[in-house]
């Protein structure tokens, strides 16, 4: 990928700026109205009708969550490869590469959180579903090692269909090598703030996303480990409503609280700072 | 023979399960139930015995024999209780120094309201995360099928070994197919492709051992010299070793 297309915005019906969508409208899934991009850029990405949550893509979401200008990044430049030679993959890989304009899907490094310092890993829900293949294990989990070397806390967003087919037992593995460096990261009193968002199921649900000594979620997102369509398959009937959503998961006990996006930041900054961090 | 077929071979209703492998492998089984949170899951048996003069933890992923010890056993899908049981059961074998030994048979965790309501990511989260620092020896065989998170929840170990004619998989070949390719048909292309075989994962530096079949007597000598290795070794040697091991899968 050439350099230059990293500095252009991605390919995301909310992200271009430039002429093409200035005063563009984008129809709300949830209540089916059509709002100005601008409105929802300056509102959190949240439609400002309805409240419904548009997707943000990694990048913006690190700019949402930390000090202007304070991030820096690490491993930009690690990208996947066809470790197995898997049909097509290739070709995703460059679409999803296209699509997000980014090397692969999550995106980690160093910031200030309300003048705190911190670590922050945000993943892309463009690139492959925010899937989790060896790049994306790697990643994270030298994102916990270079934070347990320097005492960091960590702030993880999530958001991923899971471990990524195409890369067969590695990337399986990767939730096995990631929940290891959380652990060590742990040992040494370390912080680890998950903010789980629409949708983390899969081996990221079954690994760091459930990790975290504080795990949060944005309202209304689906957060499980099997995918609803298998449960409905194996059930036979109607999953219960609001099954795997943020607020059942709540109540059956596994978040500690539900942030809205606007709150998000100022919510990390006070537990950074309870944390002495 | 075809990977697909494998796949198809590791499922056979004719197969040894883990009972046959916790019977032919430790004297004096003793097994102990629940995970002291909510229930005592089927699928996953365990507890403690000998294996010769060895005092061991022994946990299984069991599928069944009939149709009904199959229901009982949830067809070998363990719910959060079954994964919480068995942790339960590898902190005790850290606080008495006994190694652990799985023995992993599983299509995949059970998909369902109530798997999902009581954390079955969280379940098998916590199992790989406690089990990446545990003070104890930790050995791992895959006597049938390797599904997915749901058996990788009992390989956080410092020895994974399959059966020559096991399977592990990050998916089972026919959903992989499914989400690809919206059909099931071309489920043996994606075996291929997967890399699920024992041979091929052993290529890949994934598993460290590929054992016999239908040889229980042979698998109990080749746990017991290898586990006694392992326990000669000091306890942060063990762990930074596990630690590296997992570390150095991938980029
Ligand atoms: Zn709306």
């Amino acid at each position: 990928m050439e350099l230059r297309s990293l500095f252009l915005k991605a390919n995301n019906e909310l992200e271009y700026s430039g002429n093409r969508i200035r005063s563009r409208k984008v129809t709300c899934k949830k209540c089916q109205k059509d709002v100005s991009v601008a409105k929802i850029r300056k509102n959190n990405f949240v439609c400002p009708n309805c409240g419904h949550y548009f997707t943000v893509r990694a990048r913006r979401r690190i700019l949402m969550l930390t000090d202007k200008r304070s991030f820096v990044e690490l491993n930009r430049e690690y990208e996947s490869k066809n470790i197995l030679g898997f049909p097509e993959y290739d070709s995703k890989l460059q679409a999803a590469k296209e699509k997000s304009r980014e090397f692969e899907g999550v995106i980690c490094g160093e910031a200030t959180i309300g003048g705190h310092r911190s670590c922050i890993f945000a993943m892309d829900g463009n690139f492959m579903m925010g899937s989790m293949g060896a790049v994306v294990g790697e990643k994270i989990t030298s994102l916990f090692e270079y934070a347990t070397e320097k005492s960091l806390p960590v702030v993880g967003i999530t958001v991923s269909g899971g471990a990524r087919m195409q890369e067969g037992m590695i990337s399986l593995m990767q939730m096995s090598k990631v929940s290891a460096a959380v652990k060590r990261h742990s040992n040494k009193g370390n912080l680890y703030i998950a903010l789980l968002t629409n949708p983390t199921t899969g081996g990221v649900d079954a690994s760091f996303a459930m990790l975290g000594d504080i795990t949060l979620a944005e309202p209304d997102a689906r957060i499980g480990f099997a995918g609803p369509r298998v449960i409905e398959k194996t059930l036979n009937r109607a999953l219960p409503k609001g099954f795997q959503k943020a607020e059942s998961v709540l109540e059956c006990g596994f978040l500690d609280a539900i942030v809205p996006r606007d709150q998000q930041k100022s919510y990390l900054e006070k537990l950074l700072r309870m944390h002495n961090c | 023979m075809k990977d697909y077929d494998i796949v198809l071979g590791a499922r056979g209703e004719d197969r040894l399960t883990a009972v046959d492998y916790i019977n032919g492998t430790i004297k004096e089984f003793t097994e102990f139930h629940g995970d002291r949170y909510f229930g005592d899951d089927g699928a996953v048996i365990a507890g403690i015995g000998m294996l010769k003069d060895m005092p061991v933890t022994v946990i299984g992923i069991e599928k069944g024999k009939n149709t009904e010890d199959r229901i009982a056993h949830n067809f070998g899908s363990a719910h959060p209780e079954g994964y919480r049981k068995a942790l339960r059961l590898m902190k005790q074998a850290e606080k008495f120094h006994r190694p652990v030994i799985c023995f992993v048979d599983t299509a995949g965790a059970f998909c369902g309201v109530d798997a999902e309501e009581r954390g079955q990511g969280r379940a098998i989260a916590e199992n790989l995360y406690e089990m990446s620092d545990l003070k104890t020896p930790i050995l791992s065989v895959v006597i049938g099928e390797g599904g997915s998170g749901g058996a990788l929840a009992l390989s956080h170990s410092d020895r994974i070994w399959m059966l020559e004619d096991a399977y592990f998989s990050v998916v089972s070949p026919e959903s992989c197919a499914n989400i690809l390719w919206k059909s099931t048909e071309k489920a043996d292309v994606v075996a291929d492709a997967l890399f699920l075989t024992s041979e091929k994962l052993y290529k890949l530096g994934l598993i460290d051992k590929i054992c016999k079949k239908d040889d229980v007597a042979g698998l109990a000598e080749d746990i017991y010299s290898e586990l006694k290795r392992l326990c000669e070794e000091d306890e942060d040697t063990l762990i930074d070793e596990r630690y590296q091991k997992f570390r150095n899968i991938g980029y």
